[in-house]
């Protein structure tokens, strides 16, 4: 691309003078690093530790254009500093790594990477990385950047500071303007970012927990279906916050909620497995809409009192419903609630989780980029409890997310280290990527997913939940109504949209495996995580509900004793009916497990979750991913 | 003058250890990255991966007298080594690395084992040659051992 400089400034010679942080643990590495970045003529910080980068980055956003980091570190994983850096800075990153496996490369890619070397680098590759930072700036300029075409005479003259293609954006926003037109806030907004034409660069936004709060709050309150960055930004009505900022964050909330979905389902899963009452966790919300999911709550067949408590408001899935899927109701603002199962409209979730959703950059939705998982998950935790996943807006009205707090939070925790994370990441991802749009409800329901998934599974530690995926599939799988791939399972790490769901969605997501032992419909939404953005399947589970209600028992029990589902099963099997009994028993563990590969995505299996297929009667999915 | 016939010596030193496949085309970056400015940019980091991978060695060889073998952590370890190993340019040390890692993969503790051994020997072997390499880079003027890749 050709970066224009149409200002004059002469200090903005970008690339020359990008100021790079470079981290890497291994001295050799880092100091070859050093010098070939300058040698390229970038400013060079370099550090050998994720947490003093992440220090140094904190201290002041606009001190750097980019990050590049090395994967492996002892101090913290080079995909959750990645996380980190999507989330609060918006930055971008580059992974740096001796191990050029795919899977490592498609983990640093769902993380949020924007590029992904192999050492030793190469000078020449060095030389090009600044297109990450024209390009990333350029999307941000774009998105809802309207008066930047106005304003490009002044951007140009304000020195697009690095950005170069000034010209380019100002075509950008005007495209953008276009197609955002509906959106319209873009004058006022824009007003914001030309304020300072000099710089041309939006000043970067930082989240605090506060502004996130507000955010959430905004989101819960509009319903995550219906979260529009403009009507975000005047609920939030904070100065100097722009329609693009809120985007670029609202993006990375879903994939956030996407990836705690996982993880509550698992928890959820988990807490079912164990049969605690502690509905906390199963806060899986059942559909939300879903009048069924009351029921299902209520009814006894969900033994677990916790799975019955999951608030129906279900975060997870409501992606249709407007009463607010998850994220608005969430309940307890501190709390992420994954699955309010029993919010009848609220999803409440939280908030706080949402805090920690940074939506890394704007990229287009399609990267789930880095959910900030880990983040969350530290959100989660102190949430205790509340690890609602909020948003998971899964199938319309599934609230199944139910990832209850709790179990969130130990999944959270767990996750963010887990390869779950990355697994999420991943299933975020696909359905980000996929859609950018339907992000809500399949973020739900990969959150729900997700959430259950973590739920299910191990509540504290995400490896177990990988291995209990299987049951975590199972769990799944049973709720999954065969029919309909749609249904995600829940636990099962939504990202497996179902393959009705969503096209990209399911490719990662186990969606909806859970077994399409019930018949119901076919759309059982295990879960409600059916990636099933549309209701339809989640109506369908709801059918289930009435139609086998029994099934809901069944599968809930299974869980509850694998332990696996509490959670995840409550949520699922109130959400639709789709919790087919899964006879097995294994059902519970199942999907959990199913979840947890699926999360985890670890490997080639976990992509099969993909196609609603997780049946966790044949736990055939059991990779669920 | 009194320096090229140890530039020509050194060249050829430089050579053989490029054909001997002691050294690839990294070592060559790194020696592009050497100027004025940044004079014994080669040595450093070379005498940097000697002091940094002398830990890592003592890791595995730790690692190595707990039975059963972790594999994971070996692995771990293996890698860490491998990419500094190949951020220098050392081929045969990288070879023997791959290898290694190879074993830990299939659980194979005796290859492991032995690998490791080789790896160490390379990893001595190269250690002298680079350091009679930078001992004679330097007798033979200080502004010029960068460029024995042109000779």
């Amino acid at each position: 691309m050709t970066v224009e400089r149409a200002i004059s400034e002469p200090k903005d010679q970008f690339p020359v003078g990008m100021r790079v942080l470079a981290v890497d643990d291994d001295p050799t590495c880092l100091l070859l690093l050093e010098t070939l970045l300058r040698r390229c003529q970038y400013n060079v910080t370099t550090t050998s530790q994720a947490i003093t980068a992440l220090k140094l980055l904190r201290e002041n956003k606009n001190k750097f254009d980019l990050v590049i980091s090395d994967v492996h570190m002892p101090d913290m994983d080079g995909f959750k500093l990645l996380e980190h850096v999507g989330l609060e800075m918006d930055l971008p990153v580059i992974m740096l790594s001796a191990n050029g496996d795919t899977k490592l490369v498609m983990k640093g890619i769902t993380h949020g990477a924007c590029d992904y070397l192999l050492k030793p680098v190469r000078i020449e590759e060095l030389q090009n990385i600044w297109q990450h930072v024209v390009r990333r700036k350029k999307f941000d300029r774009k998105d809802g950047d309207n008066s930047g075409s106005q304003d490009k005479p002044h951007i140009d003259n304000g020195g697009a500071a690095g950005m170069g293609s000034v010209d380019q954006n100002g075509k950008l926003n005007k495209k953008r303007k276009d197609q955002n037109e509906d959106e319209d806030e873009e004058h006022d907004e824009n007003g914001h970012d030309n304020e300072d034409p000099s710089t041309q660069k939006k000043p970067r936004v930082v989240w605090s927990v506060e502004l996130h709060r507000k955010f959430v709050a905004a989101v819960n309150q509009l319903g995550i279906d219906k979260a529009v960055p403009k009507k975000i930004l005047e609920l939030m009505n904070v100065e100097k916050l722009t329609r693009e900022n809120v985007a670029s964050h609202l993006q990375k909330y879903r994939l956030y909620l996407k990836r705690i979905s996982c993880v509550a389902n698992q928890q959820a899963n988990m807490a079912a497995a164990l049969g605690s009452a502690d509905s906390t966790y199963l806060r899986m919300g059942p559909l939300n809409g879903l009048g069924n999911f009351h029921t299902l709550a209520g009814s006894d067949q969900l033994h677990n009192a916790a799975l019955r408590s999951f608030p129906p408001s279900g975060v997870l899935g409501r992606l249709n419903t407007p009463a607010g899927l998850g994220v608005r109701g969430l309940p307890s603002p501190g709390m992420i609630q994954l699955g309010h199962v029993q919010n009848s409209g609220n999803t409440s979730n939280d908030q706080s989780k949402l805090q920690s959703f940074v939506i890394p950059g704007n990229h287009n939705a399609n990267t789930l980029q880095g959910m900030p998982m880990s983040l969350e998950l530290d959100q989660l935790q102190n949430n205790k409890g509340v690890s609602h996943i909020g948003e998971l807006p899964t199938a319309a009205n599934t609230t199944v997310f139910p990832v209850s707090g709790s179990l969130m939070d130990a999944r959270i925790s767990g996750c963010s280290n887990n390869p779950l994370l990355g697994v999420t990441s991943n299933s975020l991802m696909l359905e980000g990527s996929s859609q950018q749009t339907t992000l809500h409800p399949s973020n739900l329901r990969d959150s729900v997913s997700t959430m259950g998934f973590q739920n299910g599974n191990t509540l504290s530690d995400f490896t177990s939940i990988a291995t209990a995926s299987n049951q975590l599939q199972c769990s799944k799988a049973d709720l999954q109504c065969q029919a309909s791939p749609t249904s995600c399972n829940a636990g099962q790490i939504i990202r497996s949209a179902p393959p009705e769901w969503n096209a990209p969605y399911h490719s990662n997501v186990m969606c909806c495996s859970i077994n399409s032992s019930i018949p119901v419909n076919g759309a059982m939404v295990p879960l409600g995580q059916c990636l099933d953005q549309n209701n339809p399947n989640f109506h369908r589970n709801m059918d289930l509900d009435s139609i086998a209600p029994s099934n809901f028992v069944d599968p809930k029990s299974l869980k509850r004793s694998e332990g696996f589902n509490s959670a995840m099963e409550p949520a699922v099997i109130q959400k639709e009916g789709y919790f087919q009994p899964r006879p097995q028993g294994g059902y519970n563990v199942g999907s959990l497990e199913d979840l947890a590969s699926a999360m985890m995505k670890e490997g080639p299996d976990t992509r099969k979750l993909a196609d609603g297929d997780f049946g966790c009667n044949g736990y055939s999915h059991r990779t669920c991913i | 003058m009194e320096r090229n016939p140890m530039r020509r010596q050194l060249a050829i030193m430089r050579q053989s250890l490029f054909d001997q496949g002691y050294l690839d085309e990294q070592f060559i970056q790194l020696e592009e990255l050497q100027d004025d400015a940044n004079p014994n940019f080669v040595e450093e980091v070379v005498t940097l991966y000697y002091r940094d991978s002398a830990r890592i060695i003592l890791n595995l060889e730790q690692a190595l007298e707990r039975k059963p073998f972790d594999f994971n952590k070996l692995d771990g370890l293996m890698h860490q080594f491998k990419g500094s190993s190949s951020s220098i340019g050392a081929k045969k040390v990288k070879a023997e690395c791959t290898l290694f890692r190879e074993y830990c993969k299939s659980g194979n503790g005796e290859g492991c084992t032995r690998a490791f051994q080789q790896l160490k020997r390379e990893y001595a072997t190269l250690k002298r040659k680079l350091e009679a390499y930078f001992q004679l880079a330097r007798q033979a003027g200080p502004a010029e051992t960068a460029c024995c890749r042109k000779e």
